[in-house]
């Protein structure tokens, strides 16, 4: 026999570890699950193309072509008109609000200019926060507007169409003009970091009094659990502050975001949100039998957190059903807040159907967390 | 002994600190604590005796709240073991079999702690003082962490005494500590009992046992014998002789399964024999008595023989 490598004893180690694999519930779990999740997020929810972005109408002007233009942009698959606005107003507050992608403004004297061939304006605005959303719709946008025309100037209005396009197409580009990719990424960074550092930190603290045996002398002392929640959780928002001062001194100095709305306005979204994202490490630690179990958790929810919430892919890209997981996620909703208010200069009216939902997700955590904290060992 | 203390076990009039009955505990299938009862009074030092895992430090969690008994009831300095153990845990000192302070902590942070988790009063002060009477003052600035077996121990008992508590659960607070420091620590123990302060104490020492006021001795999650050392001994109906002389092991080996004879057990230089039917003990001795070379004495049990004759007809009772 080989003196340096035995066979027998590498074979007694591997089974070993496949039975110690397979006792560990937990690690099982994630061996199996996580390359199903990701092949399914990757393979299906995943589509850099995002089609039937929703868009409001504001027309003043019906007639065959404003009509013509409509079905076009719908055809095209990159529209789905699903506002009609009174106003340009009302339409801009639609985009403000991220209820719509796109605005269409149709202006009064359309036809009447088109007929004359003097060639009218039409107006897309684009919510430009996130470029990756918008950019294959306004790529194909042109000639999806001059096959439009084209169809509808025909008999003695074919002479409009020469080769250049018959309106005056202007597409504005709002909250992020340029188009920059990182003033979409790097807002929502902060996100991304205060989650993962969020949970996995409580969770870990939790779980190391258990796996220390420290928890048996903390559960012998008169403290309480709301007591103990508070009083590991709390240290963590100070932590989590840290870290966004560090983010946004960074956005703001070494990558040029623009930082347009109100810096406490976020401050406040974001004690909800860090609170929120420790509760879901609070639970876990109440369900984590050791410390690399607690950190096997935290990916187990950082993972879709990340790839479905609209930071890495368009929201409007992935099909219903991974929509409505990435509802049900904070970081969405913290998402458009934080890029709502940095870069779209959102206020608190603009904020609060993105913060309740991360508010009552905090709520539910808690509980979960707080009816699963026991007082005693059994 | 300590008489009058020792008087207390037997006297239902002094003032019961512990007190329940019918006290049991099941992790699923397993019956691990099954119909205890004890009743400890005030000021006694009652020892907790039994083979690992026979449910010890299972029995002091329920008294002190940290796991709630399927079945049982009494009181623990007053208060009902099953809906009041949020005022029993004020009152008590509870020292774990492990170490479960913070080891990332010094001493004396870890002291700020516990003062303040049991809202102490003068907390400075008083975690001063309680280094002060433990001998911890010159270390506590050390990590909790770093210190050895005897220092932790120490220290967890000083964690213990903060708050005042009227009541000690100490479950093996000397294994792994050497002489010196176990006899320390049991000098501690006495003075504070003096005091008023009422201690349960779980160990696997025969010469702590007997410095205990009171025994109880556990097997199988069952209360198999409890009351005073002199009272256990007697109680035992236990005949032991002691033999020396050449080729102990042997003569061992030749004693084990003999009528009478339930138990030999080598202590240093000399084999104890021992039976609970004492004439038949004596005939199967009669041959060995014969043998020349061998010294044969006739001797009060001790605590041992006597615990591991419990425990081996114990073994028959539930195995
Ligand atoms: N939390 C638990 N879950 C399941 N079994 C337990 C638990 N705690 C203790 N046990 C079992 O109960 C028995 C008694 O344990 P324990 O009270 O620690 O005994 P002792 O302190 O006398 O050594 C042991 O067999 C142990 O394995
Ligand atoms: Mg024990």
């Amino acid at each position: 026999m080989n003196a340096y490598f035995s066979w027998p004893r590498f074979l007694a180690v591997l089974l070993k570890e496949f039975v110690q694999m397979k006792r560990d519930r937990l690690t099982f779990g994630m061996i199996v699950g996580i390359p199903i999740i990701q092949l399914i997020l990757f393979g299906f929810a995943i589509n850099t193309d995002p089609k039937g972005l929703p868009a409001a109408l504001v027309v003043n002007d019906e007639s065959v072509f404003s009509r013509s233009l409509v079905r076009s942009l719908e055809n095209s698959q990159y529209f789905k008109f699903t506002h009609r606005a009174t106003s340009e107003a009302e339409a801009d507050r639609l985009l403000q609000l991220g209820d719509v992608q796109f605005v269409l403004v149709i202006p009064s004297d359309f036809s009447r200019k088109l007929q004359r061939g003097e060639r009218p304006q039409l107006l897309l605005a684009a919510d430009a926060t996130d470029p990756s959303a918008t950019g294959n719709a306004l790529a194909t946008l042109n000639q999806t507007v001059k096959q439009a025309m084209d169809r509808e100037l025909v008999g003695p209005l074919s002479g409009l169409k020469p080769g250049e396009l018959p309106v005056d197409l202007r597409v504005q580009r709002r909250f992020n003009p340029e188009g920059i990719t990182r003033y979409n990424i790097v807002p929502g960074l902060m996100g991304v970091i205060l989650t993962m550092t969020m949970i996995m930190m409580t969770a870990l603290a939790m779980t190391r009094e258990r796996e220390r045996g420290t928890m048996e002398n903390l559960l012998a002392t008169p403290v309480r659990p709301i007591e103990v929640m508070a009083g590991k959780i709390a240290p963590f928002i100070i932590v989590g502050y840290l870290q966004v001062t560090l983010i946004l001194s960074a956005a703001k100095l070494i990558f040029g975001v623009p930082i347009v709305g109100s810096l406490v306005l976020l401050s406040l979204a974001l004690i909800v949100f860090i609170a929120a994202n420790l509760s879901v490490g609070f639970t876990f630690s109440t369900i984590a039998k050791n410390q690399l179990q607690a950190m096997q958790m935290t990916f187990f929810f950082f993972l879709p957190s990340m790839l479905l919430s609209g930071f890495m892919f368009p929201f409007r890209g992935m099909p219903e059903w991974a929509q409505w997981i990435g509802e049900a996620l904070p970081l969405t909703h913290f998402l458009r807040i934080v890029r709502g208010v940095l870069l779209k200069g959102n206020g608190l009216a603009e904020i609060v159907p993105e913060l309740w939902p991360i508010g009552l997700f905090m709520l539910v955590a808690g509980t979960v967390a707080l009816k699963r904290y026991r007082q005693t060992l059994d | 002994m300590n008489s009058a203390a020792a008087n207390a076990v037997v006297s239902p009039s002094a003032e019961a600190v512990i007190d329940v009955k019918g006290l049991t505990k099941k992790f699923g299938e397993r019956t691990v604590v099954d119909d205890f009862a004890i009743r400890v009074n005030r000021g006694q030092i009652y020892g907790f005796l039994g083979p690992n895992g026979s449910g010890k430090t299972t029995t002091i969690r329920m008294l002190c709240g940290l796991l709630t008994a399927d079945a049982g009831e009494g009181q623990c300095l007053g208060y009902d073991i099953r809906r009041e153990s949020q005022q029993i845990k004020r009152h008590v000192g509870y020292m774990t079999q492990k170490f479960s302070l913070y080891e990332d902590l010094s001493l004396a942070e870890n002291l700020d702690f516990i003062a303040r988790v049991y809202d102490v009063k003068d907390r400075k002060q008083a975690v001063d003082k309680t280094l002060e009477r433990l001998g911890l003052t010159a270390r506590r600035t050390q990590l909790a962490g770093s210190l050895s077996g005897g220092w932790k121990q120490r220290l967890a008992l000083a964690a213990c005494l903060l708050h005042e508590p009227k009541l000690l659960l100490l479950d093996e607070p000397t294994a792994g500590v050497d002489p010196k420091a176990r006899r320390e620590f049991w000098d501690q123990i006495h003075d504070l009992a003096a005091d008023g302060l009422t201690v349960l104490v779980s160990t696997h020492y025969m010469d702590e046992a007997e410095r205990c006021h009171a025994l109880a001795y556990i097997a199988y999650g069952r209360l198999l014998a409890n009351g005073t050392a002199t009272q256990l001994i007697q109680q035992s109906g236990m005949t032991t002789w002691s033999a020396a002389g050449p080729d102990l092991h042997d003569l061992a080996r030749e004693l084990r399964g003999q009528p009478g004879v339930d138990m030999v057990v080598p202590f240093g230089t000399t084999l104890h024999v021992s039976g609970a039917d004492a004439t038949q003990l004596e005939q199967s001795l009669a041959p060995y008595r014969e043998r020349t070379g061998y010294r044969w004495v006739r001797i009060e049990p001790g605590l041992e023989d006597v615990f591991i004759g419990l425990m081996n007809s114990a073994k028959d009772n539930f195995q």
